[in-house]
């Protein structure tokens, strides 16, 4: 309609930005330095290949490294008289028992009975009835269909284990997280700035980095899950509830300040409240987070799904691995939807519109058979256990003839893809990353952390180089480095295509969002189990696995950033005559490439987590040496130096997207 | 809390017979405000001011006193400190110095204890905004000044049953704050802030954000509402009809300071500088200005015939009556005493200036 009328000169000049901004973007000098510096990079790189690239050989470790494991064992020596480390282990231990006994009661036998206290039966019973209490039927029905699966496929004592991990975790989290996200909301503009840096650093560190020295201290089992989940848990309830709390509308706040009330009465009764539904959003991704590493925990012997996924991976079984990894999805589908549900319903109900009354006389009468489970599930084998259930396995060879036939018809397919990618991006740049003398890959990397983010992000730089050389496993780092990169130009190919459709289909949008929402959802380390089907044990399925780890969250942040885009600037644009091509390269991608910014920023953080717990599928890199810490006691202090070289990688990777962000969107 | 408050009428014995008495009230924003009161610097104008040291002169050197159920109206373009000042009142923005005083009590030097027994019992206030708690019910947003004082549900509900159908909510009890229109929204804002039965109201343009006909029904709901509970109430607006029609005084308002303070009538018949007399040029004088303002010395040939009106008619009801008459009309004042003369002159003078200003 608009690029019918002819363009208007009053209508264009509110909107004169855009091809202002368009000629700022296109030459921008800081792409053209840094273009400069990777030329340079590669002249420097032709002359000097292969030499100083401090690769390590086989056995070889480094002072530091072994440093880092005389700490181990000093740790684990004074496990005796230390008061710190017995406190830690007490807390450990307090942490195994609370489980231990959720255990017996609900999953596995409580000696000398055969079975736990409650069978599945009474244990499905009873949560059918809070999901009926706190989010009403439908979730009841989600939950009823969910830990039937359980037992169906032959996961009960595992699927409950890991909800009880993730629900002690959690809990814990909450505790802890709530008076934090109250001082972060009330507190002055000191304290926020400071908890605010302290839970981006934080949230950089790949889950499965936790482990290793959250096992030395707390031990390993239950007590290290535990605390390693609650611990990653926290973050998100403190950022998010703190925000809603210091968010409420300061009118408000004032108002009934000017009516005499305390701090205290500010808090509980405006603050909080207001802050409800903001809080609950916290409280659904501190769950999501709490399940994700509750998961991978199994590195750990933490109890769970986790570890039938994990077995199953180590001996290349998708079938085997895909049965509990469905389970897993089931699970963050069904605590996803029943705490958003439960935070809509609670709102209906406090405003009136739940009839009360009838609410309890059905919650009432839904007591009685739930009840009677109770009873059965004391009673009778059947309802007690499950018994032996050939669906798991069915399924499991089911997925293997799929992907065996798959494989078979379309292994030029997947090869090609992987041949291709490995030719055009990944060998090229590993090459020139890691076969660079590691003077130059330091010196090329500060100077492209200094043309795109400034001193802020070059100081942050330097001193994650210094790290990372100090830890002696450079060579790995810059391959893993070279692995999250690639994911990362990968998922923002997609997160471009899709997102820019996504902002210009509403229809398209319609149907993503539900599909990105859930896959957001998704525990990581779920995602390996189909890619590696596809690409077997190898760098690329955690490059790929990685990719659709974070393809959801990207593509997202890119739809949402260009659709922010002001209708009257595009309105503009097109009564000028721009084609769509035009327009999306010139207006659209460049205003909002704040938003792309961040997208590629979330990108790396997660392909960097997926790339590590790669190293379990043939990753390579620090991926794999923290695998190797993992298995062998021996190589403790290996593993150790290369965890900490995966958070420097993340720290150092995050500082430059952001500082580079911000000097995008001034 | 009440032993303080006799103390304190005993050393300010003249302040008492006021509501409110405030005395070289300043509030300086920005770093080290406090060093700049007393130095040359608190001089400068404004943006001097904030040029030389960062600082915002919000309130300055503002002094008043309001009598016990009078209606102060303070008014002055968008920036010059009023919402700052009547924050300063009751310390929900702290006064960098001078005095303020409430039936004799210190609000300056009042404990933080003492200081929230103050806003709970003496005096509430009114925002633009609203502010409004809008996880709770109408009746529960009017109760919450009661809830917290620590009364029981059943009583204070009672009691804000009461308020709510005074401001004419009579229905409404059970909806939500986003259920109501501006207007309701701000008959709840002005139902909680009386349900405390406090002595002082203060109201921050409580009705600037509601469209033209809603306000007039607010501004007579004000007004019939003192004419009925006799409260003390001090009004913000940056609208001089408003104000000429609540206030028994206004207070005008410049870059923090004081620039006139007086009746209606003294504002527009003898505005104290230009940018007062700006503020009132538009004003139908007619409307506001009263015999006193118009009248002439007697003159011994004056006709003593025509009839007395008192000093205090506004021109526009006398109007009439002065030209019927064959006779000048005689003003007197209190005291029944003549002390100027009307004639059709007078009045024609100010409505006709009138129509041709229109
Ligand atoms: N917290 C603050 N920090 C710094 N300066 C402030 C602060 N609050 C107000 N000011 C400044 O003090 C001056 C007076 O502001 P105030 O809000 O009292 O004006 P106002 O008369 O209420 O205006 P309006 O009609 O727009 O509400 C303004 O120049 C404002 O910028
Ligand atoms: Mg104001």
């Amino acid at each position: 309609m608009s690029t019918l009328a002819p363009p208007r000169p009053e209508a264009a000049q509110p909107d004169k930005s855009p091809p202002a901004e368009v000629k700022r973007w296109v030459p921008s000098s800081r792409w053209a330095w840094a273009l400069g510096v990777v030329v340079l990079w590669i002249g420097i790189w032709a002359l000097t290949k292969g030499n100083d690239t401090l690769a390590l050989a086989g056995r070889e470790r480094t002072g530091v490294q072994d440093a880092l494991a005389e700490f181990r064992d000093k740790v684990i020596a004074s496990r005796g008289d230390n008061p710190l480390i017995q406190l830690t282990y007490e807390i450990g231990s307090g942490f195994t028992s609370l489980v231990d006994w959720l255990q017996r009661m609900v999953s596995v036998e409580n000696f000398p009975r055969p079975v736990p206290e409650i069978g599945w039966l009474g244990v499905t019973a009873v949560a059918v009835w809070i999901g009926l209490a706190v989010a009403g039927w439908r979730i009841a029905l989600l939950i009823a269909a969910s830990f039937v699966s359980f037992g169906v496929f032959g996961y009960w004592s595992d699927a409950v284990d890991l909800l009880i991990v993730t629900f002690v975790a959690v809990a814990v989290s909450v505790l802890v997280g709530m008076p934090l996200a109250v001082l972060m909301g009330t507190g002055n503009r000191a304290v926020n700035a400071v908890m605010t840096t302290f839970l981006d650093v934080f949230q950089t560190i790949p889950t499965f980095v936790f482990l290793a020295p959250i096992a030395l201290f707390f031990g390993i089992g239950a007590s290290g899950a535990v605390v390693a989940t609650l611990l990653y848990a926290l973050p998100p309830i403190i950022r998010v509830a703190g925000h809603g709390i210091r968010t409420v509308s300061a009118t408000t706040i004032e108002a009934t300040d000017s009516a005499g009330q305390t701090r205290w009465q500010r808090l509980a009764k405006v603050q909080l409240p207001m802050a409800r539904r903001t809080i609950v959003v916290g409280l659904n991704q501190t769950t999501l987070a709490a399940l994700s590493m509750a998961t991978i925990a199994a590195f750990v012997d933490g109890p769970g799904l986790g570890q039938p996924v994990l077995d199953y991976l180590k001996t290349v079984n998708v079938g085997g691995a895909f049965v509990p990894g469905v389970l897993i999805v089931v699970i963050a589908v069904m605590l996803d939807r029943t705490t958003t549900a439960a935070s809509e319903y609670g709102e209906r109900a406090a405003r009136g519109g739940v009839d009360l009354k009838r609410r309890r006389i059905v919650l009432a009468a839904a007591a009685v058979p739930v009840l009677v489970c109770l009873y059965m599930s004391r009673t009778y084998p059947w309802a007690a256990e499950f018994g032996d259930s050939t669906w798991g396995p069915r399924l499991a060879d089911a997925v293997n003839d799929f992907f065996g036939w798959f494989t078979d018809n379309f292994r030029d397919l997947t090869q090609g893809f992987k041949d291709l990618t490995s030719a055009v991006l990944l060998n090229p740049l590993e090459s020139l990353l890691a076969e660079s003398p590691w003077w130059l890959a330091a010196g090329a990397l500060l100077l492209l952390a200094f043309v795109l983010g400034g001193l802020r992000a070059l100081v942050p730089t330097l001193l994650c180089v210094a790290g990372l050389l100090y830890f002696g496993l450079w060579h790995d780092a810059m391959i893993t480095l070279n692995m999250t990169l690639v994911g990362t130009v990968l998922v923002m190919v997609l997160a471009l295509v899709f997102g820019v459709w996504m902002a210009r289909s509403p229809k398209l949008d319609l149907v993503m969002r539900p599909l990105l929402d859930a896959g957001q959802t998704i525990p990581p380390f779920v995602y390996l189990i189909p890619v590696l089907a596809l690409f077997g044990i190898t760098r690329f399925t955690a490059i790929v696995a990685g990719v659709v780890y974070a393809a959801p969250v990207a593509i997202k942040l890119v739809a949402d950033g260009v659709k922010a885009v002001s209708p009257t600037t595009l309105e503009a644009t097109r009564s000028t005559g721009s084609t769509t091509w035009q327009e999306i390269i010139k207006v659209q991608l460049p205003m909002a490439r704040a938003s792309l910014v961040l997208a590629a920023n979330q990108g790396l953080l997660y392909v960097l987590a997926m790339a590590v717990i790669g190293g379990l599928v043939g990753a390579g890199g620090l991926g794999y040496d923290v695998v190797l810490g993992f298995a062998r006691s021996e190589e403790w202090g290996f593993g150790a130096a290369a965890g900490i070289s995966i958070v420097l990688l993340g720290i150092m990777v995050d500082r430059i997207a952001r500082a580079a962000a911000q000097k995008t969107s001034r | 809390m009440t032993i303080m408050s006799e103390r304190q009428e005993e050393s300010t014995a003249d302040s008492a017979e006021y509501a409110l008495s405030v005395r070289n009230l300043w509030k300086i924003f920005g770093p080290r405000a406090d060093k700049i009161i007393g130095t040359p610097e608190a001089d400068l104008p404004r943006a001097e001011l904030k040029r030389q040291t960062g600082c915002v002169a919000g309130v300055k050197d503002v002094s008043f006193d309001v009598a016990p159920g009078e209606v102060f109206v303070v008014m002055g373009l968008s920036g010059s400190g009023k919402s700052t000042l009547v924050r300063c009142l009751t310390r929900l923005i702290e006064p960098t110095a001078g005095t303020v005083q409430m039936d004799g009590v210190d609000v300056t030097n009042a404990s933080d204890a003492e200081l929230r027994d103050l806003r709970r019992k003496r005096v509430s206030m009114v925002f633009q905004h609203f502010g409004l708690l809008p996880h709770r019910q109408v009746i529960d947003n009017v109760a919450y000044g009661l809830e917290i004082r620590g009364i029981g549900k059943k009583e204070r509900r009672a009691k804000a049953a009461e308020i709510v159908s005074l401001v004419g909510l009579d229905g409404f009890e059970h909806s939500y704050p986003d259920q109501l229109s501006g207007g309701m929204q701000q008959r709840v804002g002005l139902a909680r802030a009386l349900a405390g039965d406090p002595d002082i109201l203060l109201f921050d343009e409580p009705f600037s954000a509601l469209d033209p006909l809603i306000r007039r029904d607010m501004q007579n709901e004000v007004i019939r509402l003192h004419r009925e509970l006799g409260k003390t109430m001090v009004f913000i607006t940056h609208d001089l009809q408003e104000a000429l029609k609540l206030g028994d005084r206004i207070l005008i308002m410049r870059d923090g300071e004081i620039v006139q303070i007086g009746a209606p009538d003294e504002v527009v018949g003898a505005p104290a500088d230009d940018y007062v007399r700006d503020f009132v040029s538009e004003v139908p004088r007619s409307h506001v200005l009263t015999l006193k303002w118009v009248m002439r010395d007697p003159r011994p040939d004056d006709s003593m015939d025509g009839p007395v009106m008192s000093c205090d008619t506004i021109v526009r009801q006398a109007a009439k009556a002065v030209l019927a008459s064959e006779h000048p009309v005689r003003v007197v004042d209190r005291d029944e005493r003549v002390i100027g003369i009307v004639d059709d002159d007078a009045i024609l003078r100010v409505v006709v200036a009138e129509e041709d200003h229109a």
